[in-house]
């Protein structure tokens, strides 16, 4: 019972993830896809914006995500940790890379080394989002055995994990020019609407075609689980499929008020999809469930009750976050400028 | 009990051939991101003490140094929030055995922080970037939350710590943990005084970082308000927090006579039980014998229980294979932080005694020349704190329960991750001072030149057209 509310919240975790997380990774490609010059400025700038005031707390889930992981279900854990430590210390080392770099491009005048930290971002947001999906894909397939003692590069190269690397890479990249698309709408920004358009469609297509090739190649690598994602769990492949769908018809007809929650909804239902098709199994070939991997009942109910602590608490101070960076309340920027010089593009408020 | 260790070592030691290079990346990862995390603690505070003081006496100056801090701030908290991550998978990458067998008790402390570590990410991004558009107090008031949540995830973090030192809250059976307490867990008995010693230690670390960096400026004949307010709002916190620190690390030193004896043997070079036991400072033990050592008769009984009578456990209480490697490190790693620590008391008794008797700060050079070299006197001490307490530890990393050896990765390759965490963290550190002191320039020019867009030139120093954003 305790087991499998803690296996819903380490799930809404890897969700809230992906959504928030993986659309700042995201940012990072479509700078990265922006090609050099100065003329490629709107679209940085846009991006940047978006990112700066909210990344890092982003980027908290993944930390929340880790801490659920070893400490409700720690076999499995230090299974995972062992198995595939190679893609995790490129996954890592995508996370040092990505952040120091976007932090320290704002920071630095001289172009030469602004576009060394830029490309540094740029290319690690790319880095941890693949790597963290052949973790997925191989877990997926039931490449990580119980008890192994050593790290195995068959593990996450099979083409089901490759598969998964790309699709998150992909991912990232179709949740962000969907915000993008919208947030460059609320700021009047007809050009770079329309250039995050054309970027959202064909991620989603991307995506799309992507999750369908993954799908496909998990019907060899572990048919159990495709059965389950085309039996149970079809609902949520449905949903994910109709919200890929209602995304680049909306995004056609102009229509933007609800497309980044649809956006976001589809992502969250091949979340879940993996989730429920899996469950009670946390890793697939093995005997590891969610109530037998590691952690006693103690445990569980404590993560329960201190999920429900966070949300109280942590929920509101998110509201106000993105409602001030909405409201465009948190200028990127030097914070030492004097008042009223803002040096954003898009007109004042 | 030791007979069983024994076995678990003798088992452990031949499973573990990467603790040793697995040791070295945990203690170079954790003693890179615990500066910036000792930053991440305090510093907020002291930012939000100039905020006050500009706000509340309309204090230019003060508000001047806020905002720059400020935005010091943010390249620091990137660094620490990336380099903190980096230590959350190594817990697994590194330590998968640990994890596998007590990740279920020592996790909770870890969730704690977790909820601190959200608070802290998302106050931070409203008050570094809200300094534009919120409202005066309002802003001040947005940064409130840093500063406390800073307190309570330190306090989180060290509960892990501190009960790796004195694990409890638990019990297992056949491997397997039965029952938790996550109270007993979080306030371990350890927790009690390693807590206030690393949050005074992150205020310290931070109060003389930022003092040292105005003394020098000082040294350097920029004698104006600017420099002097700087060098005051760093150093008088942590000058007064400094007699407080060696209280409780005095109090910690006798805590940890009585619950991890072979560490404080190891700290003081007591080999053999016995009473009236001199006290070493300095000197190197090898072979039995301690070179270059001054030694004071009676005073380590007298620290540990009060009377030269009082009887002090040695190392020789445990088999040679549960005494900590390299003594020596432990006990001159202590000495350094203890006498750092006091070095620092007395330079702000200087400042005091001064103050009362002239109402300034000291004229004297080698005042300043102190006060510049006081933040990295106190990462030292801190970072020396930590040499004492971890490898005062070992063979340990779990006390008398789990040997660090049993606890390593059985994967190979740790030496190459190794290497390039070395490399790859100088030169995160090296570009991490590079851009803070580009930052001070830029500031002293007058802090004009803006930094808008990404990869756009600033409009001067432009050497292709950067064009306006065409939106």
């Amino acid at each position: 019972m305790a087991a499998d509310a803690v296996g819903a919240i380490l799930l809404a975790g890897i969700t809230l993830y992906a959504v928030l997380g993986g659309a700042d990774f995201g940012g990072g490609l479509w700078d990265l896809l922006a090609g050099p010059g100065p003329r490629r400025l709107a679209p940085r700038v846009l991006i940047d914006d978006s990112i700066t005031p909210v990344w890092e707390a982003n980027h908290v889930w993944l930390v929340f995500d880790l801490v659920i992981f070893w400490t409700a279900f720690p076999h499995a854990f230090a299974a995972v940790m062992t198995t595939l430590a190679l893609p995790l210390w490129l996954a890592v080392a995508g996370i040092v890379l990505r952040g120091a770099g976007f932090a320290f491009r704002k920071e630095i005048t001289d172009v030469r080394w602004r576009r060394v930290t830029g490309i540094t971002f740029a290319f690690s947001s790319l880095v941890t989002p693949f790597f963290m999906g052949t973790v997925i894909g191989a877990i997926a397939t039931g490449a990580v055995p119980a008890n192994g003692g050593h790290a195995s590069l068959a593990a996450w190269t099979s083409a089901t994990a490759l598969l998964a690397g790309f699709l998150f890479v992909a991912a990232c990249g179709y949740l962000a020019a969907v915000y993008l698309t919208g947030e460059a709408a609320r700021r009047g920004d007809r050009r770079m609407q329309a250039y995050f358009t054309r970027r959202a469609q064909v991620a989603a297509i991307v995506a799309g075609a992507l999750s369908l090739a993954a799908l496909a190649a998990l019907r060899g690598s572990n048919p159990a689980l495709y059965d389950r994602l085309t039996g149970r769990a079809l609902p949520f492949v449905v949903l994910a499929g109709i919200c890929g769908l209602a995304v680049v018809t909306l995004l056609a007809a102009g229509g933007l008020t609800a497309v980044r929650g649809i956006a976001a909804l589809g992502v969250a239902a091949v979340v879940w999809g993996w989730g429920v098709a899996q469950y009670p199994v946390l890793l697939p070939g093995t005997a590891v469930t969610l109530s037998n991997a590691g952690a006693p009942n103690d445990t569980l109910v404590a993560i329960v009750v201190l999920f429900i602590v966070a949300v109280l608490l942590i929920g509101p101070a998110f509201i106000l976050l993105y409602s001030l960076q909405s409201r465009r309340l948190l200028g990127a920027g030097e914070p030492a400028t004097p008042a009223g010089e803002s040096p954003s593009p898009g007109p004042p408020d | 009990m030791t007979g069983v260790n024994d076995v678990m070592l003798l088992a452990a030691s031949r499973v573990g051939g990467e603790v040793v290079p697995a040791r070295a990346q945990m203690a170079t990862t954790l003693g890179f991101h615990i500066i910036l995390a000792c930053l991440g603690v305090a510093l907020p505070s002291v930012v939000l003490l100039a905020e006050f003081i500009g706000l509340r006496r309309r204090d230019e100056t003060a508000m001047r140094l806020a905002r720059h801090w400020s935005q010091a701030m943010g390249v620091l908290v990137a660094v620490g929030a990336v380099t903190g991550t980096v230590l959350s998978f190594e817990m697994g990458l590194l330590w998968p055995g640990l994890m596998r067998q007590y990740g279920a008790v020592l996790g909770f402390p870890f969730g704690v922080e977790g909820i601190f570590f959200f608070l802290e990410a998302i106050f931070a991004g409203i008050y570094l970037w809200g300094w534009r558009r919120l409202p005066g107090w309002a802003h001040f008031w947005s940064g409130v939350p840093i500063a406390v949540s800073g307190i309570f995830g330190a306090m989180s973090v060290i509960a892990v710590n501190s009960w790796m030192n004195q694990p409890g809250g638990f019990t297992q059976q056949g491997g397997w943990i039965t029952s938790v307490n996550v109270w007993q867990v979080y306030f371990n008995h350890a927790a009690l005084y390693e807590m206030p010693h690393m949050i005074l230690a992150a205020y310290m670390v931070t109060g003389f970082t930022v003092a040292g960096v105005y003394a020098a400026g000082i040294l350097r004949g920029r004698r104006d308000r600017y420099h002097y307010t700087g060098f005051a709002l760093g150093f008088v916190p942590a000058a007064v927090l400094s007699p407080f620190q060696i209280f409780v690390g005095d109090t910690a030193a006798r805590a940890i006579a009585q619950d991890q004896p072979v560490k404080f043997a190891a700290m003081e070079y007591v080999a053999h039980t016995s009473r009236q036991v001199p006290e070493w400072l300095g000197g190197v033990y090898l072979n039995g014998h301690i070179y270059a050592g001054l030694k004071i008769p009676y005073l380590d009984s007298l620290l540990a229980g009060f009377g030269p009578g009082t009887q002090v456990a040695g190392w020789d209480t445990v088999p040679p294979a549960e005494r900590p490697p390299a003594v020596w490190l432990i006990h001159l790693c202590f000495d350094v932080m203890v006498g750092l620590g006091t070095l620092l008391l007395l330079l702000g008794l200087w400042a005091l005694f001064e103050w009362w008797r002239r109402r300034r700060l000291p004229a004297q050079r080698v005042f300043w020349a102190a006060g510049a070299v006081s933040g990295v006197a106190a990462i030292v001490a801190m970072e020396c704190g930590w040499v004492v307490t971890e490898v005062g530890r070992q063979p340990w990393v779990v006390y008398r329960l789990q040997a660090t050896a049993a606890a390593a990765t059985t994967n190979g390759g740790v030496l190459a991750s190794l290497s390039l965490v070395i490399v790859g963290y100088a030169v995160l550190g090296a570009a991490t001072i590079v851009i803070l002191r580009m930052l001070a320039r830029r500031w002293r020019r007058g802090g004009a030149a803006e930094v808008a867009v990404p990869y756009g030139p600033p409009p001067a120093l432009a050497d292709e057209p950067a064009g306006q954003p065409e939106s």
